[in-house]
């Protein structure tokens, strides 16, 4: 394939980011809005135009004579050579995962840009301050997440992972006059950064076993010639243990090398993906703007902690040991997530708990996945999964930001009775609830069915304990549903005008995703996404009793949310005071937050930061001073050298010269 | 003889005709038509620069040579070669003002046709693969810098300045000869290569001090501690367009002919006799350069001592001695000479506007000059080494290569080379505080810089920003060093 286009997916969103960036503030707002959105747009049908290329084009390079699918690196440039081996490069890796998140990153990147027009000004029309800087910020974290995705090798990866956290936390902290956007802005930055630590040692020690950072390498036999063509069939098994024999045979406190390595770089996955205990950040991340939120924490960037597992996924199948941490990690995450989200008042939050939850789906999906089990169905049913959540969650953070827009608050008490003021909002975010309820024929149902059927492929014990967090789904986002748009209608106070649908930027993108979120169920994924590139029959793997098992359950979950919400009543009331201590621990989300302070504020901060701070500024501060005496002293020593005469300065001349031969022939002889 | 072999020496013959339209521009053109001097010569200086990227001057991908063995050219000469182009397109950019001041209007060709002889002499110096023909270039890239230096002839500080270079050159030239003879009767030839097959031996006083005076010399090019007594005056003395040309262009043609020296006429006794001489000459130029560039005040002068500093670091390109090493060395001349032609830019658009030279009246100007006090702060930057500009890869290159080597000694070295870069931040920063952070009021007004000084510094500046970052300047480099055969002998 031609490096023109692929090239050009990464260079629009930089260049719409300096020219927003450095000359934003000189353009009119509407002007801004409308480069970011056509730069978008234009991003968007490149790479429609490069996924689709890759998936039907049927060309040689992509898919082998047997069918499966092949990885295809477009370019790879040279960026850093440190040494002749450790060179890092740049590059466009295309496989079906990096197509399939070109087409998600793209599609909810133009919705939000999109969205933003009408949803960053006030009821008046009058532009947020900051509106060109917002853009800018979109533009940077579009073309940082592109880089992640289509990443040869797991430097490039790290450094656009970096990218994303930066701008990440340039968007949370977009209304940075507001203290709690701040601190917000900080503790994501914090803790991911903290995460990121324990992935960037991980990548040291892979790649200090394997000599490489090529993603091509790490999922491929080592195939004659391979570095010339990058043409390899994706992931024989056999040829991964030749390349990582040595890997796997050294052992580090009882666990093999690349275990550790691989649990090191899951948990800079767990950071990005807020999966327990690193999960603290995202529900605060909702202090920014809620296009934002959309786009960067719930659709793609918090995904791609699943994405880096899904992309070494070979790797983590020689160590089932890290699979299964995953599957713990996330199983435990996805509960934890379900019950916070069912005592939460602020609508952005039960979203953002909702996020987690759906999250460690993927997660679980990703854990439970072997190839002996209907072909590594878990795999599939994961990327199906980031592919459906991507598009309902991005609806219902748009839906709620069309609420919000409209009422001026998060907090659900203060909505009610919506549904009649608000017709396009209200039917697009019934649609959401259904898909990630898993009824059918909404693409949650798929997805979900999916990941459960494999979860029971693994062990009985999680396919119970996930459906049980499908239950717990559909009734939270229920419980949502009813409270915000059914219930008793509140009195709009005189003077103002009720609330009422949002201009057509804003529900253009909440019909489109709605609309793929009743259609994109009946995609065979399977024909695309597989973990060794081979399609298969979606359908045959379909498991009819798993699928009316968890349909039923969520009906249930449905039906018990009616019974509590539909209208005011007084069982809520009365659950909660059944189990006071229950709703207490959900309602503040079990202390965590409170831990990490304790953690960070009495243990660390007083136990080991203050001795290491004495030390600091008494002998390390020190010791710097006493250097800059000395060089001071010795500067003020050497002056008479420069004393203008040339006589003297030949003299010197001569005299080293002579020296210089002459404590060398000393030395020689 | 075969007059057909003049044909390898495009690049030379290039500049050649350059400087003759020059000269003769400059000769029969009307009075009028004079002003115009300075524009015609960085024009014809950018086409020569130009085709010297295509195939047309940039001559085949393999090494050829001419004249007996005595002159060779390779991808990796006509890199540096164009390195040096760019270089001086720079320089000529930001003279143009200078050049067309009252004072100057007289003696304006001079200047021109002066530099391009120098970079004449600095090409030979280059390509030569025989010591007669090196001494050539030396003279011819020495002599002409005198009368440049002497130039502003109504201060006195541009005499005193002229009298001393030259004094010293032609000092240091004899005991660069004296060296060559002696390696002469050690070897009986001077082609390079024949040195290197006679010489494998270490273990004779006349050797060891033929290497002592070679050094000493290209020392003295160089401004290599303790040969760099007279960079400090001269630099200080000389007018600014001629002190940036001294530090940058100047410098980097000498390292590189000093390592193709090193490499291709002494290379077989490396570790057994200069390698010692080289580190203790590194660290002596690196530490004394900086201990010197603490105290300056006057700007030009603390730019030389900066620059004599900066020259140790070059010279780690020699250390690494192989390939790797002679990519980092060129890179580091490249990224340098965008870095000091930034700084000079600054330096004398101020100095042209309202005279001023001293970093005291540099206080505050950010307020005023803010723009001439942001690419100052770039220059300043990447100077001291500082991601992500171009500095910091300059620098990071050359450590790497140096380390590869793996020696203890070679990591004493580098962590000496390290600790002096802190302290040349020390004193880099110091330009910036007062720039930024100073709260006295302002003394340089706000003015505007001429259209050209405006240019130079803008493509200084986007050499200093991109340099790094864009990667295929570096790995282009890295290519043709690795293609390149200087280090064919071992």
């Amino acid at each position: 394939m031609d490096a023109t286009l692929p090239l050009l997916i990464l260079v629009i969103p930089l260049a719409m980011f300096l020219l927003l960036g450095l000359f934003g503030n000189k353009m009119s707002h509407p002007l801004a809005g409308t480069l970011g959105t056509l730069g978008m747009g234009t991003t968007l049908v490149l790479a429609y135009t490069v996924a689709f290329t890759y998936f039907f084009s049927g060309d040689p390079t992509f898919i082998a004579e047997n069918g499966d699918r092949l990885q295809h690196v477009v370019f790879n440039q040279t960026w850093l050579a440190f040494t002749q081996n450790l060179v890092i490069k740049l590059g466009f890796l295309l496989d079906p995962i990096s197509a399939m998140m070109l087409v998600v990153i793209t599609t909810i990147s133009f919705m939000v840009h999109l969205y933003s027009m009408g949803y960053m000004r006030d009821h008046h029309g009058v532009y947020e301050h900051g509106f060109q800087r917002f853009y800018a910020f979109l533009s940077l974290f579009s073309f940082s997440m592109l880089g992640l995705v289509v990443a040869t090798n797991i430097f490039q990866m790290y450094i656009f992972w970096e990218l994303v956290g930066a701008s990440s936390y340039l968007l949370i902290g977009f209304y940075y006059t507001k203290p709690s956007a701040v601190s917000a802005s900080k503790k994501a930055f914090i803790v991911t950064r903290f995460a990121d630590l324990g992935f960037l040692i991980g990548i040291l020690v892979l790649s200090f076993y394997t000599q490489t950072f090529n993603f091509v390498e790490f999922t491929s036999a080592p195939v004659e010639g391979l570095l010339d063509t990058y043409q390899v069939n994706i992931a024989t098994s056999e040829g991964i243990r030749n390349i990582f024999a040595s890997a796997q045979a050294s052992t580090f406190m009882g666990a093999s090398v690349l275990t550790w390595a691989l649990v090191l770089i899951f948990m800079g996955g767990m950071g990005k993906s807020a999966m327990m205990p690193l999960h603290i950040w995202l529900p605060d991340a909702m202090e920014g703007p809620t296009p934002v939120s959309a786009l960067i924490h719930a659709a793609t960037m918090v995904v791609a902690g699943v994405y880096l597992v899904a992309r070494l996924f070979p790797l983590y199948l020689m160590e089932t040991a890290a699979l299964d941490i995953i599957t713990v990690v996330g199983a435990v995450t996805a509960l934890y997530a379900a019950m916070v989200a069912c005592a939460q008042i602020d609508i952005k939050r039960v979203l953002a708990f909702s996020t987690i939850s759906q999250i460690a789906f993927m997660m679980v999906s990703l854990g439970v996945a072997r190839p002996d089990f209907h072909e590594g169905l878990g795999y599939m049913a994961s990327m199906f999964h980031l592919f459906t959540h991507a598009m309902f969650k991005a609806l219902l953070f748009l839906g709620a930001g069309a609420l919000i827009h409209a009422i001026g608050s998060n907090d659900y008490t203060e909505m009610h009775g919506l549904r009649k003021h608000m017709p396009i909002t209200h039917w697009t975010f019934l649609i959401g609830c259904l898909a990630i309820a898993g009824i059918i024929p909404f693409s949650g149902f798929f997805s979900k069915d999916e990941i459960l059927s494999s979860c029971l492929g693994n062990s009985t014990f999680v396919y119970i304990w996930m459906s049980a967090v499908a239950a717990l789904t559909a009734f939270y986002m229920f419980r949502l549903y009813y409270l915000i748009f059914w219930w008793k209608e509140h009195e709009t106070p005189a003077g103002h005008h009720a609330p009422h649908d949002q201009p057509w930027t804003m529900s253009l993108p909440l019909i489109i995703l709605a609309a793929i979120s009743c259609v994109a169920g009946f995609i065979p994924f399977g024909n695309f996404v597989s973990w060794n590139g081979e399609p298969y029959d979606f359908m045959a793997h379909f498991d009819w009793s798993v699928a009316a098992v968890s349909l039923c359950v969520a009906i249930l979950a449905i039906v018990l949310a009616t019974v509590m919400y539909r209208k005011e009543n007084p069982l809520p009331a009365k659950f909660k005071n059944a189990m006071p201590a229950l709703w207490r621990w959900c309602h503040h989300r079990f202390y965590w937050d409170e831990l990490y302070m304790f953690i960070t504020h009495k243990i660390i901060f007083g136990l080991i930061c203050k001795p290491i701070a004495w030390f600091d500024r008494h002998i390390i501060d020190g010791s710097m001073d006493a250097m800059a005496t000395v060089t001071n002293k010795a500067s003020e020593g050497i002056k008479p050298l420069q004393s203008g005469q040339i006589q003297f300065y030949v003299w010197i001349y001569l005299i080293g010269a002579l020296l210089l031969g002459g404590i060398t022939a000393i030395c020689l002889m | 003889m075969d007059y057909s072999q003049f044909l390898f020496m495009k690049q030379e013959i290039g500049l050649l005709i350059v400087f003759l339209a020059v000269f003769l521009y400059d000769t029969f053109m009307p009075r009028k038509a004079l002003p115009a001097l300075p524009a015609v010569s960085a024009g014809l200086m950018l086409i020569l620069t130009l085709l010297g990227f295509t195939s047309c001057l940039g001559g085949s991908d393999a090494a050829e040579t001419a004249f007996a063995g005595m002159y060779e050219t390779s991808p990796i000469i006509n890199a540096i070669k164009n390195v040096l182009n760019v270089g001086v397109i720079i320089v000529l950019l930001q003279s143009i003002k200078w050049a067309n001041s009252d004072f100057m209007s007289v003696r304006r060709g001079e200047f021109y046709e002066l530099l391009l002889v120098t970079l004449f002499g600095m090409y030979l110096m280059i390509s030569a693969r025989h010591f007669l023909l090196f001494v050539i270039g030396l003279e011819s890239a020495s002599l002409p810098l005198a009368a440049m230096v002497a130039l502003d002839k109504n201060r006195y500080e541009s005499h005193e300045a002229a009298v001393k270079y030259i004094l010293t050159a032609c000092f240091s030239s004899a005991i660069f000869m004296m060296g060559i003879a002696l390696v002469y009767g050690l070897s009986g030839s001077l082609y390079f290569a024949k040195i290197h097959a006679a010489i494998t031996e270490g273990n004779s006083l006349m050797l060891i001090t033929a290497l002592a005076f070679v050094m000493a010399g290209m020392g003295f090019k160089l401004s290599l501690v303790p040969f760099h007594l007279w960079t400090a005056d001269v630099y200080q003395g000389a007018p600014t367009s001629v002190t940036s040309y001294l530090s940058v262009i100047s410098k980097g043609s000498a390292a590189f002919a000093f390592m193709v020296i090193l490499v291709q006429a002494f290379g077989a006794i490396y570790s057994e006799v200069w390698e010692w001489m080289l580190y203790a000459v590194i660290i002596l130029t690196i530490t004394v350069g900086n201990l010197f560039a603490i105290r300056q005040r006057n700007m030009k002068r603390f730019l030389a001592f900066s620059s004599v500093s900066q020259a140790g670091y070059i010279m780690l390109g020699i250390v690494a001695f192989n390939w790797m090493g002679t990519a980092a060395l060129i890179y580091y001349i490249l990224v340098y000479i965008f870095s000091n032609l930034a700084a000079f830019g600054v330096i004398g658009a101020i100095e042209n506007a309202t005279g001023k030279i001293s970093m005291d009246d540099y206080r505050g100007l950010n307020k005023t000059n803010p723009k001439l006090a942001f690419c100052m702060m770039l220059a300043m930057f990447s100077l001291a080494g500082i991601p992500p500009f171009a500095g910091f890869f300059s620098k990071f290159f050359i450590f790497t290569s140096a380390i590869n080597q793996g020696s203890i000694a070679i990591y004493v070295l580098v962590l000496i080379a390290l600790i002096n870069t802190i302290i040349s931040l020390y004193y880099y920063l110091l330009v910036v505080k007062a720039m930024y952070i100073s709260d006295e009021t302002p003394v340089i007004e706000n003015f505007r810089s001429a259209a050209t000084e405006k240019l130079g510094l803008w493509v200084s500046i986007a050499g200093v920003m991109l340099l790094g970052i864009v990667s295929c300047f570096y790995t282009s480099i890295l290519e043709m060093a690795k293609a390149s055969e200087i280090f064919f002998l071992h």
